[in-house]
């Protein structure tokens, strides 16, 4: 046993320095080559409804970068792979931008579970992965960057939020998401949570549905009875990709108005409710660190620049009605602070980009100047609960005053308050 | 259906709105104050309910067109001036001028306030002339009581219902009152008032009626309370128990229409014509997205018969699908008619052939098909028990094709022609019948189906080029177990695996319901290898 973990580590450090060396080698052979970057969203498939955007969100960045001369002088060159929301397909996408492309760092990935498949590789060949979406938390790479929320800056607040007299003193609770690590983390999570808030088991209902699903009528017949018990009933939903507009649909069609069960989404963007008539669900929740809606200078240009981005490179459905939503913003900051993070340590070094991201600033579209934690690996930032509008933007019901800190090893785990502050190699 | 949970402050002063209501009825209007105004629009939650609730009470009509409005997220504001927004035109709330309201921002909502509306609304609605308006409100208060009894509203719901406003009020709305004070009396200290609220309420079938009734149960001491009680728990019980087999059935059928309007064109293809067509569901995919041109062309060129976009799409969705199956019959399965391994191998090709067509001339995200106003909301056939229109539809529409495939089949010449083919191969030709024609003509029928299937499903699901992937294995599913080459065996299959889907996934969630049916199936399979209902032969 000992001798074979010796072995792994010894190959996986060979391979790390020798295409650390080649990398080296190549940047040395020609030092205006373009520094490339990997894109590692799924294009087709289940998520493609969700990960289209952000995919178009990095070359947009890249675009922006180059026509202010790119990053240390080299221009930058987006690799775009298509992993078609199969799962072990990302690990070996992500296997070739480290191993093919040489990339200097991946902007990618929706779901865990993908997050999951990936993290592997990035580990062994010492890659640099920009996370942009919310999630469970229970994990902290040193070769990944979470741009998106942890539970305590989403899910939390967002529970937080129902049971307020504004949120409509919610006492019961259906967990409803789709089955895989994010949503049964997450609800575990707020199962701990919830206990804690004196909220019995009795009044919690959970229900997972699989990817891609698309009849949720059992669901919502099984969502209105355990709400009509008397007590104000909200449901949360962590159900992801192209699921959430049969889901929507069906809740307009049953009549089950926001007024009676809201409806708190924490994977549901403006992108998501492109296809569905908001008119019926107006009053339901979603729960982000960004919306489109937000008005604020940093907001108004990167709208602008989105909007003229869509039309230039003839982005289907964005160049009639562009929307933004918050993993794009996430995704945005990533590359941008990516950017500032490889101009200051003069290198695109994985070793050194990492050490200069701690402490990075950045003046993000949510309004709020948010800043990577020196330890943590992720981002400070504000949280926003959202009302769906009858456009179906979202009107900004709640807010934080200032950037949260996350906490990614969540309090309401066991064990996990033994956990390390600083990022750990899982293996 | 949860009722409202609002602050008591609101309930109370809601009691005395009625009041004042009854009390008040002709009376002369008084002015709304910009600051009222103000109030309602800007602030903090509590005091804009504070001023929702002061407004309601008052006798002003136009503090009531505000509320309406708010009601309907009409309303916006400017440099402290409150403007309702009509058509795109503004008026001043307070003062009902017209006014330009250029770069007026609407104002906020959240639920509470929602809910404080609403209540508000229905005091306002409950003596419109309008029953339905009437109706709608007496419901919403009843809710509000269900969920928390208030002795003040409760005082004037009694007094709403007794003469002379009595009168006012239609049937419905009266009998949702009564309900609502039957709540009420459930508590009196008066055991014959006690009986008679258990015998109102037992009409009422809820959830929450149930509990209210269990509760008043468990502490009540006179027996004949308690034998009413008992009645009216086992009345609603019942009911509520036959809500939920409507319910399963009838999400059961819903299921099995989709499957059966999926597999229909496989049972032919396959069933009768023996193709094993890998490319079934490309073909239902096919019809989804003729749906969506048709939809977007509507959209652009027709927006006033958008409504109608459906019909039209139907012969299209057919046509397209069928043209495409008669191309694949000509220029591939016919070359290898009873070589089923490498037709198999060939449709499965020409699967993955479509799928890239539709996704560079379309884009591999879901495109949006949005349905007809007709074919979306429900209506409620019971209390708790809403069947959506658009599973309605389906249902109707997976019956006509049946029908239509049955009378094609057994009626027509060209049906005669497809069974004599598909019994007998050289003694249809013998008897002078072009073989390849009806082989040719029979698939792109079948996959004419198909293209409907696509769009029905258009309706219910998302539309990406891979679509066909999550129905192939459905329809084969459906086929092979109702029995190859039998058109009733798939109507029994896809029906049967529906209900048997929708029991365990009520039961078990949708996860292992999925897995359930397939291991079901493996067994049924291993059991009776021709299907359940087999033909009856000499090959059988």
């Amino acid at each position: 046993m000992q001798r074979r973990t010796t072995l792994k580590a010894i190959s996986a450090a060979a391979a790390a320095s020798s295409v650390g060396a080649l990398g080296a080698s190549a940047a040395i052979a020609n030092p205006n080559a373009p520094i490339r970057i990997g894109v590692l969203h799924s294009l087709s498939g289940t998520m493609a409804i969700s990960e289209t955007v952000l995919k178009d969100t990095v070359l947009m960045a890249v675009d922006e970068i180059n026509g202010r001369g790119g990053v240390l002088g080299r221009r930058l060159e987006a690799v775009v792979v298509d992993p078609a929301s199969n799962w072990p397909l990302f690990a070996e996408r992500a296997r070739q931008l480290l191993t093919r492309d040489r990339v200097a760092a991946v902007f990618g990935c929706w779901t865990s579970v993908s997050r999951k498949a990936v993290l592997p590789v990035f580990e062994e060949l010492n890659g640099l992965l920009y996370y942009p979406v919310q999630y469970e938390g229970e994990e902290m790479s040193p070769n990944v960057f979470y741009t998106g929320a942890a539970p305590n800056q989403q899910a939390i607040p967002a529970v937080e939020y129902l049971m307020s007299p504004d949120g409509g003193s919610v006492r019961r609770f259906a967990l409803l998401g789709t089955d895989y690590v994010y949503p049964r983390t997450t609800n575990r999570i707020l199962r701990a949570f919830l206990r804690t808030k004196g909220v019995g088991t009795a009044d919690i209902m959970e229900e997972y549905t699989p990817f891609g699903h698309s009849d949720y009528q059992t669901i919502i017949a099984r969502i209105r009875q355990f709400a009509g018990q008397g007590v104000k009933t909200a449901v949360v939903s962590t159900i992801n990709g192209d699921s959430n507009v049969p889901f929507y649909r069906e809740l307009g069609n049953q009549g089950l108005r926001a007024t009676d069960v809201p409806v708190v989404a924490f994977s549901v963007g403006e992108e998501e409710l492109r296809g569905v008539d908001t008119r019926p669900l107006v009053g339901h929740l979603a729960a982000w660190n960004y919306f489109m809606s937000l008005q604020n200078p940093a907001n108004t240009e990167f709208i602008r620049k989105w909007t003229a981005f869509a039309r230039a490179r003839n982005i289907a459905g964005h160049r009639e009605r562009p929307l933004t939503n918050d993993p794009m913003e996430a995704t945005y900051i990533g590359i941008n602070m990516w950017r500032q993070a490889v101009e200051q340590a003069r290198s695109i070094e994985v070793d050194r980009v990492r050490v200069a991201m701690r402490g990075q600033t950045f003046q993000a579209p949510s309004g709020f100047q948010v800043r990577m934690d020196d330890r943590n690996h992720h981002l400070h930032k504000p949280v926003f609960i959202g009302e769906v509008r009858a456009d179906g933007q979202f009107n900004v019901v709640w807010r934080t005053r200032t950037t949260v800190r996350a906490q990614p090893w969540s309090p309401f785990i066991e064990g996990n308050d033994r956990r390390p502050e600083t990022p750990q190699r899982t293996r | 259906m949860s009722g409202p949970t609002t602050p008591f402050a609101c309930r109370r002063h809601l009691g005395w709105c009625l009041l004042l209501l009854c009390a008040l009825w002709s009376a002369a209007a008084h002015a709304l104050s910009p600051e009222d105004a103000w109030m309602l629009a800007e602030g903090d939650t509590a005091t804009r309910i504070e001023a929702l609730n002061r407004l309601a009470v008052s006798d002003s009509p136009r503090a009531h067109e505000l509320i309406r409005a708010l009601a309907r997220e009409a309303v916006q504001v400017q440099s402290q001036q409150v403007l309702i927004v009509d058509n795109g035109r503004w008026i001043d709330a307070s003062t009902g001028a017209a006014v330009d309201g250029t770069g007026a921002v609407a104002v906020m909502l959240n639920n509470r306030l929602r809910n404080a509306l609403e209540l508000s609304l229905a005091v306002l609605d409950l003596f419109d002339p309008d029953p339905v308006r009437q109706q709608a409100a007496a419901q919403r208060l009843r809710e509000s009581q269900l969920t928390r009894p208030d002795p003040v509203l409760a005082g004037q719901i009694e007094r709403a219902l007794s003469p002379p406003y009595g009168q006012r009020l239609a049937a419905p709305a009266r009998q949702a009152l009564e309900q609502a004070q039957a709540v009420v009396w459930l508590g009196s200290a008066d055991a014959p008032q006690r009986v008679a609220a258990a015998q109102v309420l037992a009409e009422l079938a809820q959830p929450l009626v149930r509990n209210r009734l269990a509760e008043q149960l468990e502490r009540e001491s006179d027996p004949a309370v308690q034998q009413a009680l008992h009645a009216a728990l086992a009345s609603i019980d019942r009911t509520l128990a036959l809500a939920e087999v409507v319910r399963q059935v009838f999400t059961g059928i819903s299921l099995g229409s989709i499957l059966l309007l999926v597999a229909l064109g496989l049972a032919i293809t396959y069933g009768l014509l023996g193709v094993i067509n890998m490319a079934h569901g490309e073909l239902i995919m096919i019809g989804a997205y003729a749906t969506f041109m048709v939809h977007a062309l509507f959209q652009q060129f027709l927006p006033g018969w958008f409504e109608w976009y459906l019909l039209a799409a139907l012969p299209v969705a057919f046509m397209a699908a069928a043209l495409v199956g008669a191309l694949m019959e000509h220029g591939v399965i016919r070359w290898l008619y009873g070589r089923p391994l490498e037709t198999l191998l060939a449709t499965w090709g020409l699967s993955l052939i479509l799928i890239q067509l539709v996704r560079s001339t379309f884009g591999a995200q879901n495109v949006a098909v949005v349905s007809p106003q007709w074919m979306s909301g429900g209506i409620e056939v019971m209390s708790g028990l809403t069947l959506p229109w658009n599973r309605i539809f389906i249902i109707a529409f997976a019956a006509a094709v049946v029908i239509g495939v049955a009378l094609f089949i057994s009626r027509t010449r060209m049906g005669l022609f497809v069974r004599g083919v598909t019994q007998n191969r050289p003694m249809a030709a013998c008897m002078g019948v072009n073989t390849a024609r009806v082989d040719t003509l029979a698939f792109a029928f079948g996959s004419g189906i198909a293209g409907l299937a696509g769009v029905a499903v258009s309706q219910i699901g998302n539309v990406a080029p891979d679509l066909g992937q999550q129905y192939i294995i459905d329809s084969f599913m459906v086929v092979v177990l109702g029995g190859v080459g039998q058109l009733a065996g798939t109507v029994y299959a896809a029906m049967g695996l529906g209900v048997v889907n929708k029991f365990i996934e009520g039961w078990a969630g949708a996860v292992l319901a999925k897995i359930a049916v397939l291991v079901l199936i493996i067994l049924i399979i291993q059991k009776r290898p021709q299907g359940l209902f087999a033909l009856k032969g000499r090959s059988a």
